[in-house]
């Protein structure tokens, strides 16, 4: 474990740069508008969401996890901040604390269930899917919560640099990839997830501790789902309850096409943000040539087996 | 930021060969967006349609995005800001989330594009330059009236199978409908389902055939001598009937509906549905498309609310209520005739 575990995997490294390179090289020849500092920080912003959910899906598939319950966690964290800033009139800083607590008490829930009850975590996201959503349906009515404080959507607001109008979002976005880029690599702890996730087993018996590992690991997803559920409110500039629906799987999507192995233990949590910005590009992309955005779900489709085809086929090379 | 500086001089390159390519052509034809609220709907495919060929006549390029189920308004608003990107002057959307999707909207309109609802209104309505729409009370009195009198005095147990909690088109068409037989009804600004004591049963099918059918068993279990259903769409009128059927009641029970698709005017004709009330989407669409081209040509806007109208279409006919045939209906619906 002297060198970073990221030193072994070709593919899965460069298939997304690729990917995400050749799809702005075929946008940029069909309109002249794709490469514009607007429209591409405009995909920033719209990537954002999705982008800081995926910073923690990363940290739990590569313990050889997974995470369900991501998206519907963040909507109920967003609920939260949003009602309490709005009719319990807390402070703005204290509301949004409360909803990155209530996301980080779910992460803890998600942790102690697969830590110390053994569950798969497949099962126990499925549960806690449904119950955040639950939950966040039951304490909202339902009904979209308006007229927030200019507090709570300030990370919406943008700056602009030439023609490009950046989000203070998408800015925290890419510097909380590089915190989790850094501890990743360069601290024990990141390596530490590394090595349960290459075999848990293995990483015990050379005395880490693994289930405190796993535990750290899902409480600082739901830390992250928290920060992505400001960064939502901010984003749409309303508490929305149907939010996060997609937002779940287009996560896990995002990790898979970043290359991060799903039988755990491989991938580079800034392969993630690629991930993220190819299906943003797409969207984006197919918007302004005037195509169906079904096209995105296909090329999708079509880039998630062929993103798992190229891991399992390194990981048979290096046996 | 996410592209290596290798490759940078060859996009370059690529862009200017795009923009130098884009600028031989003389005047750019106006670009509107139309934001629906799936792709897969046949209510908004059909208006997808309807708006394509409008564009086509009238020479203006169409761009067509929508969420990617319905309730996603993050998706909807990220299709609205790649439209605009792509220089789209005006927006046509079908909020998903009339509430959610306001911020948007005024951030869209702050930067001089035009925006219309289609279909179901934002909240508050004038968040829009304007609504297309068809007067959902209108259409749940319409089939209120028509069940009132084809029930000829009967003591009425009603099941409702409504939309979902707190839209602004399920509340309409319900209350309306409970106007249109003389219940006690909310008005039409009312996001509020009325309940009423002839109401036996009240339940949310989300407007789809398979959850309609289950909640429709349910209903069974609960009021098994109920004689008239109100659903919110035809899909869901067609999950009642299968329900209905299975439990071996279809024919003592009247079932009205509202949308008038091609397959609901079928079914109304085959007697599953009494009557229906049917709408307009193609109408809405080339309305909307028309308003662009406008906005584009002279820089006016459409403003306020447009009724699209709303007809009735029934089985039977019955006296005191005017309505139209299932042949006419069939020549108006919308889908896969």
């Amino acid at each position: 474990m002297a060198k970073s575990p990221t030193h072994h995997i070709p593919w899965g490294a460069l298939g997304p740069w690729l990917a995400l390179l050749g799809a702005c090289i075929f946008f940029a020849t069909q309109s002249d508008r794709f490469l514009t500092g607007g429209n591409l920080s405009l995909i920033l912003q719209q990537v954002m969401v999705v982008g800081v959910i995926a910073i923690g899906q990363t940290l739990i598939i590569l313990t050889a996890g997974i995470d369900l319950s991501c998206g519907m966690v963040m909507a109920l964290g967003s609920i939260v901040m949003s009602k309490f800033a709005t009719e319990l009139g807390l402070p703005v800083p204290l509301a949004i604390l409360c909803g990155i607590g209530v996301t980080t008490l779910f992460g803890l829930l998600n942790g102690l269930l697969v830590t110390r009850i053994k569950l798969p975590p497949f099962i126990v996201t499925l549960g806690t899917l449904n119950i955040a959503f639950a939950i966040t349906q039951l304490y909202s009515s339902s009904q979209t919560i308006t007229d927030l404080p200019g507090g709570l959507t300030g990370l919406g607001t943008t700056f602009t640099i030439g023609s490009a109008e950046v989000a203070w979002g998408s800015v925290l976005m890419v510097a909380l990839y590089v915190l989790a880029w850094f501890v990743l690599r360069e601290t024990a702890s990141g390596r530490h997830i590394y090595a349960v996730g290459n075999n848990a087993e293995a990483t015990r018996l050379v005395g880490i501790p693994t289930q405190r590992v796993l535990l750290a690991v899902y409480v600082a997803a739901g830390v992250f789902y928290g920060i992505a559920s400001l960064l939502s409110v901010a984003r749409t500039g309303v508490g929305d309850p149907n939010a996060g629906q997609t937002e779940n799987l287009d996560a896990i999507t995002a990790v898979v096409l970043g290359g991060t192995s799903l039988f755990g233990g491989r991938g580079i949590v800034l392969g993630s943000l690629i991930g993220v910005l190819i299906v943003g590009v797409f969207r984006n992309g197919l918007t302004l040539m005037g195509v169906s955005s079904i096209y995105q779900v296909l090329v999708t489709g079509v880039l998630v087996i062929l993103a798992v085809a190229a891991d399992q086929l390194s990981r048979k090379g290096a046996r | 930021m996410f592209i290596s500086p290798r490759f940078v001089p060859a996009l370059a390159v690529l862009a200017l060969a795009a923009s130098t390519a884009s600028t031989a052509l003389a005047a750019d034809p106006p670009v509107i967006g139309l934001v629906t609220k799936t792709e897969t709907n046949p209510f908004f495919v059909k208006m997808k349609e309807g708006a394509q060929e409008e564009a086509k006549k009238l020479g203006a390029k169409l761009l067509s995005g929508a969420g990617k189920a319905d309730g996603d308004n993050a998706g909807q608003i990220t299709a609205m800001e790649n439209m605009i990107a792509a220089g789209a002057k005006t927006i046509l959307i079908t909020p998903s989330d009339a509430k959610a999707i306001v911020p948007a909207i005024k951030k869209a309109r702050d930067k001089g594009v035009q925006v219309i609802a289609l279909d179901s209104p934002a909240d508050p309505p004038d968040a829009t330059d304007a609504l297309f729409a068809t007067n959902n009370y209108t259409a749940g009195v319409l089939i209120g009236e028509y069940a009132k009198a084809a029930m000829a005095g009967k003591t009425p147990k009603i099941v409702a199978l409504d939309l979902l909690p707190g839209h602004p088109v399920g509340a309409q068409r319900h209350n309306g409908f409970m106007k249109g037989f003389g219940l006690a009804a909310n008005d039409a600004k009312s996001n509020e389902l009325s309940k009423a004591p002839e109401i036996v049963c009240m339940a949310d099918s989300f407007g789809d055939q398979a959850k309609a059918q289950t909640v429709m068993e349910n209903c069974l279990q609960k009021a098994p001598d109920v004689n008239l259903v109100y659903t919110i769409n035809e899909p869901a009128a067609a999950g009642a009937y299968n329900a209905l059927k299975r439990a071996g009641k279809e024919k003592g029970v009247m079932i009205v509906s509202v949308d008038g698709g091609c397959q609901g005017i079928k079914d109304t004709a085959a007697g599953v549905i009494a009557a229906t009330s049917q709408q307009y989407p193609l109408k809405m669409a080339a309305m909307g498309v028309a308003a662009g081209v406008e906005f584009a040509k002279t820089g006016k806007k459409a403003s306020g609310y447009v009724d699209t109208g709303v007809t009735l279409i029934a089985g039977k006919s019955v006296a005191g209520v005017e309505s139209k045939d299932t042949k006419t209906g069939a020549e108006l619906c919308w889908g896969k005739k």
